[in-house]
């Protein structure tokens, strides 16, 4: 298991990721985070956090339970537990941040993209994310990345934040014995 | 997170983790219904039939909902009268299921049972929306659903179910789901339509609705049908009323607010007053929306069960 | 033919023996009986060591179904089936099609049991004691009774008018036919498809109430009060109340006899659960007390009779929604099984007992006459091994039907053989 982020490093990189948002969004009346459950949520709450903090304005954020979306709901021995949608505000013509953890295979991203769409339509969606593993299956890529990690397809990357997890850090760690 | 069985076919000894999961998803489906797209797309390309042997529009139709939903398929067999007199058997119905690939199937029958004979003969899903007079566990579960969101638990909720018990089969379902999630529950009726031993099932039975109000919080009440006069059950309408009609008068004897709950329709004014039940202790719109929402819930984890 | 049954016990109620016994037997004529017989090589031995020989057992309650119901049985297929379950004679109940009310269907029930068994199995017709079975007007009776009728009945349905009933009594009483009734209020039994209680209210289905078996019985005791010489029998008892009013018209010297069913003292109500149609019987399964109430009845005599109400349905008819399922299950391959697994291996009646119940006391009831095993008279035996552990499998039943509930029972003790005359079966 090998640290990538640790506290101060995940802080700054939020920070940074804040600071870029602002950046290429002049106009932020429009602007709206929507995180995936669940640690989307609360890196969605943090940049928004941030942002108030260096603009003094609280940009709405959202939650996404995209269990109903996923595909490959079907056949798994462990079905997801199905939680809510909790988005208070109507996303019509608006320009929605959609905040994950690590991009991956971009199946969630898929998705979420599918979910938010059948909430209304967006004048546009941006992807931010903490970490790009690569192997993408789909073609999506991130606007805004806090951190480009290259893998392999055996490693996990994990994600730990202190709202849920007590911490605040960033892991990669290989499944694949026989190379440990 | 999954239920016990791959079949619904009512909530005797369904335990309170597989009740509980229910109402929870069914929570999380409420959301959804209040989007301005009501469509998920969790049963795409399953296949689901409403075999409905005994008319019911009310609860065909939230079925329906709930199936186009969660993008189903959706296929309606309805009949009234048996299906013997069209010279089809039943297991003809349930090989025909089978021929057909169809996924789940959703079954009201008058004769207790037949969701259990269905699921012992198709692959599909089964969920009994109404047996005889059986079970009817969705309504159960609506019920539930209802009164969780109003009082945040069960454990402890004290519900009376007034009026013809014999003869319900939403009365049955709640008693075992009211019963399993903690709450109390009593039954109240005229003697004719209390069947025997229910105190067995966990209740107590009351013959005088000015002795079970004062110690309530809910009182389901449920439709009389005509025909029960008619086989000697109880005298008239208006003798049904006065006794066991719920109306504003008696429940103010509880000086505390009564939640009025009814599974529809309503013969207004028979079972219970028309002010009662378009008034603010009443959850009877609340109950159909929240069918919908349970209904989802349990298409959405049975159909992923396979 | 000449046989020796070597090394078997006898067990003869209607002369009280209760020990071993061999039996030489001569083109279906007793010659001998002793004990240790040594006989010349020209008779073939049987050798039954730990066997019973008892007097042929009767069923004299038996759906036949033909003529009318050929696809649920034939007499044909239901003597072979009394034969592989131990019986030598049945009476059949006359819910056939035409209804057994006119002699010639008597006659054409005695002729083809003839035929079909060639002896093996000896057919009585019971016949209706109200015409077409609709309880309006009284069958034939003298008639029927001539032709050969062992009893008069309408069971399936009861005789409801009490004056009916008053009458039937009244005119059988000149033939000395018992008339067996099938005790079920119409209006409190109406729709009713399983034992009303806590099982029916947990089901939701609709109960036939013990109620309905019981005041029948009690109406008819009062009318058999009134009416000298009748005769009375109550079919399939099936709860604790009507034991007790049977128990009580005896103690009042009431001509009545009673009759159980094998099924009836094995299982309850609680098998309902699952809505397995097989479950649908007619008296319905009851409950524990119940069956207390029976057993007691059977030991202290209150009950005369152990008779299966071998009711063969097919598949199809029963593979069919609950509350339209015919009731009924087959039993006569299995009525001596569970009889002997249920009251004898627990020490409820004895083996003797249990020959009176299955054999001398049918016969005595419906007047065919005893079975006498003594030199001169005709062999008529069931063969029993009390020992015998088997499992119930209803693909060996001859019976066309197969709609039992005991599939995969495990019992002790059957029937091995039965014998009637020069005809004789061991399928054992």
């Amino acid at each position: 298991m090998q640290q990538i982020l640790d506290a101060k490093g995940l802080q700054r990189t939020i920070n940074r990721l804040a600071h870029e948002v602002i950046e290429r969004n002049k106009d932020l009346e429009r602007l709206a985070f929507v995180g995936i459950r669940t640690r989307g949520e609360y890196l969605a709450h943090r940049i928004a956090r941030k942002i108030f903090e260096l603009e003094g304005k609280q940009l709405p954020v959202g939650v996404l339970d995209i269990t109903l979306y996923r595909d490959d709901l079907r056949g798994r021995l462990d079905q997801p537990v199905l939680k809510s949608t909790e988005i208070l505000f109507d996303v019509k013509d608006k320009i929605i941040i959609l905040v994950d953890d690590v991009l991956f295979t971009g199946r969630t991203v898929r998705s979420a993209l599918n979910a938010l769409m059948d909430l209304g339509r967006p004048a546009r969606i941006e992807l931010l994310v903490l970490v790009d593993r690569g192997h993408r299956e789909l073609p999506i890529k991130a606007d805004f990345v806090g951190k480009n990690v290259p893998t392999a397809k055996t490693h996990e990357i994990r994600v730990l934040l202190q709202e849920i997890d007590g911490d605040d850090s960033v892991y990669l760690v290989n499944h694949d014995r026989k190379k440990e | 997170m999954k239920l016990q069985n791959r079949h619904l076919l009512g909530l005797e000894g369904m335990s309170k983790d597989d009740i509980t999961l229910i109402l929870d998803t069914a929570e999380s489906f409420k959301e959804v219904l209040e989007r301005p797209i009501k469509k998920v797309p969790p049963l795409q390309g399953k296949t689901i039939v409403n075999l409905f042997f005994e008319n019911s529009t009310r609860t065909r139709i939230s079925f329906e909902l709930a199936e186009r939903r969660l993008s189903a398929d959706v296929v309606n067999f309805t009949t009234s009268g048996s299906s013997v007199a069209k010279g089809e058997t039943l297991k003809d119905t349930a090989r025909n299921i089978e021929a057909m690939k169809i996924d789940m199937v959703v079954v009201r029958h008058s004769s207790a049972g037949v969701p259990h004979f269905l699921s012992r003969v198709v692959k599909a899903n089964v969920i009994n929306a109404g047996d005889g007079l059986h079970e009817h566990p969705t309504q159960a579960l609506l019920d539930m659903m209802t009164l969780r969101q109003k009082y945040k638990t069960l454990e402890g909720l004290r519900v009376c179910i007034v009026g013809d018990i014999l003869h319900s089969r939403v009365a049955r379902s709640n008693i075992f789901g009211l019963t399993t999630m903690g709450a109390e529950v009593s039954v109240c009726g005229p003697a004719t339509l209390i069947p025997r031993y229910i105190e067995r099932l966990g209740v107590r039975v009351y013959h005088r609705l000015e002795d079970v109000i004062p110690h309530i919080d809910v009182l389901n009440v449920l439709r009389i049908q005509l025909e029960r006069q008619k086989s000697g059950l109880f005298p008239s309408l208006r003798e049904f009323h006065r006794y066991f009609g719920v109306t504003k008068e008696k429940i103010e004897k509880a000086q505390h607010p009564i939640t009025i709950m009814h599974p529809g329709p309503i013969n207004r004014d028979v079972e219970l007053s028309a002010d009662l039940a378009d008034g603010p202790h009443s959850v009877i719109l609340e109950q159909v929306t929240n069918g919908v929402a349970v209904r989802m819930a349990v298409l959405y984890l049975l159909g992923l069960s396979n | 033919m000449k046989l020796h049954l070597k090394g078997a016990h006898l067990v003869d109620p209607v002369r009280g023996i209760d020990e071993s016994m061999d039996i030489l037997i001569v083109d279906g004529i007793i010659e001998k009986i002793r004990k240790n017989i040594t006989a010349d090589r020209s008779y073939e031995v049987i050798s039954l060591p730990g066997k019973i020989i008892a007097p042929g057992f009767m069923d004299m309650h038996v759906h036949l179904r033909e003529p009318g119901y050929e696809h649920k049985e034939t007499i044909a297929t239901g003597c072979a089936a009394a034969a592989a379950g131990g019986f030598t004679a049945v009476c059949c109940m006359p819910n056939t099609n035409p209804v057994i009310d006119d002699e010639s269907v008597v006659r054409y029930i005695q002729d083809t049991g003839k035929k079909a068994t060639k002896g093996l199995v000896d057919v009585y017709p019971i016949a209706a004691a109200t015409k077409g079975r609709q309880g309006e007007e009284l069958a034939p009776i003298a008639e029927l009774a001539e032709a050969g009728a062992v009893a008069l009945s309408d069971d399936g349905s009861t005789i409801a008018s009490a004056e009916l009933m008053r009458r039937i009594f009244e005119y059988s009483s000149m033939f000395g036919l018992p008339v067996i009734q099938h005790a079920e209020e119409p209006t409190l039994a109406k729709g009713g498809v399983m034992n009303e209680g806590f099982q029916s209210t947990r089901l939701g289905l609709p109960g036939i109430p013990p109620i309905a078996e019981e005041i029948i019985v009690v109406r008819d005791c009062v009318l058999l009060r009134y009416v000298p010489h009748a005769k009375y029998h109550v079919a399939h008892v099936s709860t604790a109340g009507t034991v007790e009013v049977i128990r009580r018209a005896k103690a009042n010297g009431l001509p009545i006899t009673a009759e159980v069913t094998p099924h009836h003292i094995s299982l309850t109500d609680t098998v309902v659960d699952g809505y397995d149609t097989n479950t649908k019987i007619n008296p319905p399964l009851r409950t524990e007390e119940d069956i207390a109430a029976l057993k007691d009845a059977l030991r202290d005599g209150t009950i005369d009779v152990i008779a299966s109400d071998h009711a063969p349905h097919t598949i199809d008819e029963k593979d069919v929604e609950y509350t339209i399922a015919p009731f009924g299950i087959v039993g006569l391959e299995t009525a001596v099984g569970l009889s002997m697994t249920t009251l004898v291996t627990t020490g409820i009646l004895t083996l003797y007992e249990l020959v009176e119940k299955m054999s001398v006391n049918p016969r005595k009831i419906v007047g065919v006459g005893s079975i006498l095993i003594q030199e001169g008279e005709k062999a008529n035996f069931t063969f029993l091994d009390p020992e015998c552990e088997w499992v119930v499998d209803i693909n060996t039943f001859h019976s066309k039907s197969k709609n039992s509930l005991f599939h995969g029972w495990k019992l002790t003790g059957r029937a091995i053989g039965v014998m009637n005359g020069n005809s004789y079966t061991f399928f054992i």
